[in-house]
């Protein structure tokens, strides 16, 4: 089946992951801007980032015939430097119209402080001054429930942000409810220890329906797997779930989202 | 879909196994203490969340996974925005 990974972060795996993800049937992909596991000392660190993620990645991609789109941000970990973050965010616009560029992402909160929130807003205002999509990363572990929370009563404050532009990505048992009751798109995370199992992915599947739902591996240099949504897909064909539901959940939902982005020029296989 | 009855028998084992991980990993625990000695600070405090969300596993309500999220999740205050003056 083909698939939509609308989370997965390439620039931490080899050429050799991209010739699996595409024998697994993975057709596309999105990439957020996240932390690179240390903290970057400058702007210029950001501007090459985006241009890895703007230009190289999409290239990379595009020899094993996935199509690769981007998300940019300063992630909410280096946002507790706010003058940095100030700098990046005042830099992102040189990229925006950059052909492969959904949306501004994946901004959030991580151990939900005071200057994470005050990025998160400001990345807000800059989504919607070039009325771009938002992708939103929720904290892990303990702090995901109370980040999930501050991050809802932001969005659902602010009159102009349109609830079906925003994917709130991460949801677990305890926030997916709240996520999708108010309007958002949710986006579960296959990924070992800190998130969610396949198993588990589908149980929620199974509770709330697939509207409005998306899967994605999160794959990073992280202790992650690349092919989780292929396990995803894998658990709910043994589970008797039908062919039309999986396909709603890891290629139509995915599409239908993206396709509210004006570079969303997503081909199809013939 | 598969039925309750075959769900459990096709997954016994595996949770089976999980369960002797966390009996094991308790054990190991106590091994480790000198007699008399127990777990102090957030030792402590993470022992009393793993018997609060074995003391959950044994209830019967459906929601059993949300509320072992919301016993390891910190508390959320209503009035966060104050606080931060946002």
């Amino acid at each position: 089946m083909d698939y939509i990974d609308p989370h997965i972060h390439m620039v931490s795996r080899t050429t050799d992951d991209y010739a699996t993800l595409a024998r697994m049937g993975c057709v596309a992909m999105s990439e957020p801007a996240f932390w690179a596991g240390f903290d970057r000392g400058s702007v210029d660190g950001f501007r090459d980032y985006f241009h890895q993620l703007t230009d190289v990645e999409p290239k990379r991609a595009a020899q094993y015939g996935i199509q690769h789109f981007t998300w940019l941000c300063i992630n909410a970990k280096e946002a507790e430097n706010v003058s940095l973050s100030r700098d990046v965010i005042a830099m992102i616009p040189e990229f925006i119209d950059r052909p492969n560029v959904l949306g501004i992402g994946e901004i959030g909160l991580n151990k939900n402080t005071k200057n994470e929130a005050t990025i998160f807003l400001e990345h807000l205002e800059l989504a919607l001054r070039y009325e771009q999509q938002i992708l939103i990363h929720t904290p892990h572990l303990e702090d995901k429930y109370q980040g999930t929370r501050m991050i809802l009563d932001m969005l659902c404050d602010d009159q102009r942000i349109d609830r079906t532009r925003v994917l709130v990505d991460h949801v677990e048992e305890h926030t997916i409810a709240e996520v999708l009751d108010r309007g958002f798109w949710a986006g579960m995370t296959l990924y070992p220890v800190t998130k969610c199992t396949p198993e588990r992915a589908v149980d929620m599947i199974e509770q709330v329906g697939g509207e409005r739902l998306l899967v994605n591996s999160a794959g990073d240099w992280g202790p992650s797997k690349p092919t989780a949504v292929p396990d995803l897909i894998f658990e709910m064909r043994r589970r008797g779930h039908s062919e039309s539901l999986i396909q709603k959940v890891v290629y139509d939902n995915p599409i239908a989202f993206f396709s509210q982005s004006k570079n969303f020029c997503f081909q199809p296989r013939a | 879909m598969q039925k309750g009855d075959e769900i459990l028998t096709g997954s016994f084992l595996e949770i089976r196994a999980k369960l002797l991980e966390v009996a094991a990993t308790l054990d190991r625990v106590d091994r480790a203490l000198d007699q008399g000695e127990t777990l102090e600070g957030d030792a402590a405090a993470c022992r009393a969340k793993l018997d609060d969300s074995i003391r959950i596993l044994l209830t019967s309500d459906p929601d059993r996974a949300e509320r072992l999220q919301r016993l390891f999740s910190r508390e959320f205050s209503d009035a966060w925005r104050q606080e931060f003056e946002i």
